[in-house]
């Protein structure tokens, strides 16, 4: 499958799920629409994509946009030696999409870091809890709007310098 | 052998003498000093030719803590509890930029230098430093050892 079939099928596939189609460096970005984001992927996982593996899942902050949150999505397809890059903008007010978990098993951790990150609620994950920060922490650190070296001890400091 | 076979001292410099050369070291590694680390303790630098050859991989029995790589908040409490369960006299090294100061980190997430948890003797800097720096930091280390006040409560001062 070429690049502009393999497009062109996908769009025909996912129908109205596809706001868009960018390029970066020669590779192709799909544009998804947010709410769409789980029937999209799921229907990527199968034949004839065959996008068997989530190679990555992350956000990006861009304080000042409309679409505040973007979700980054890296899909790749093991039969094809191919892989696919999916964005998503969230509003800065409740960002919320539905899961992956169910689709695939490292979703859960890799959702579960963006969302003690930044704050993106999974809607159906099932335990959605902080990964990489500790109990109590909070806030969200990579958020533009987070405090500047904001640090959250748990422990007394000796603040001598 | 006549004016020879009795020496001297003072038991201050006596133990002095005998802890800088018989430390038993806690190695607290959590990032990429550790491989520094590891150069400096096997054959090629050998901390051992200092008597500083054993590692203990238990606080209870180990004098010099060495504070190896990034300490973060979410550890900060772990490194508290590892330098309390050390038994007296207890030294504690800073080896590398991390743990002296933070290093290239200011963020949400990392200690800016430990001794804003545990009191530290000797800072190794470097981002990492060379073995020869903590060979360097040893000697100072031992140095310091030679030169304090020993602490020799169980010979029944107060």
């Amino acid at each position: 499958m070429g690049r502009e079939t393999l497009i062109e099928a996908i769009r025909a596939g996912l129908g109205r799920a596809v706001e868009g189609v960018a390029d970066s460096f020669g590779d192709p970005v799909l544009i998804l629409r947010p709410g769409d984001v789980r029937s999209a992927m799921t229907a990527l996982r199968e034949a004839p994509f065959d996008y068997a593996v989530l190679l990555d899942l992350t956000c990006v902050d861009f304080a000042a946009a409309e679409g505040r949150f973007e979700l980054v999505y890296h899909l790749y397809s093991l039969s094809r030696n191919v892989r696919l890059r999916l964005k998503a903008s969230l509003p800065a007010a409740d960002p919320a999409v539905g899961t992956l978990v169910g689709l695939w098993k490292n979703a859960e951790w890799l959702e579960r870091e963006v969302y003690d990150m930044f704050g993106v609620r999974f809607e159906g994950h099932p335990y959605l809890k902080r990964l990489l920060t500790y109990e109590g922490f909070e806030g969200h650190p990579l958020r533009k709007s987070y405090p500047w070296r904001l640090e959250q001890p748990r422990i007394p400091m000796k603040d001598d310098v | 052998m006549r004016g020879f076979d009795f020496v001297t001292t003072r038991l201050e410099t006596a133990l002095g003498w005998g802890r800088k050369f018989s430390l038993f070291h806690y190695p607290f590694i959590t990032a990429c000093c550790g491989m520094e680390y590891m150069s400096a303790a096997c054959a090629h630098f050998d901390i051992d030719r200092f008597g500083a050859g054993l590692t203990r991989f238990s606080p209870r029995q180990a004098d010099l803590l060495l504070v190896v790589g990034t300490v973060t908040h979410k550890l900060a409490p772990v490194l508290k509890t590892v330098y309390d369960q050390m038994l007296e006299p207890k030294w504690v090294v800073a080896f590398g930029a991390c743990t002296v100061s933070g290093g290239i980190y200011q963020n949400y997430a990392v200690v800016q230098g430990i001794d804003r948890i545990v009191p530290v003797d000797i800072y190794i800097p470097g981002c990492p430093p060379r073995p020869e720096m903590v060979l360097d930091g040893l000697l100072k280390l031992q140095d310091k050892i030679q030169h304090q006040k020993q602490d020799w409560r169980w010979a029944g001062k107060p």
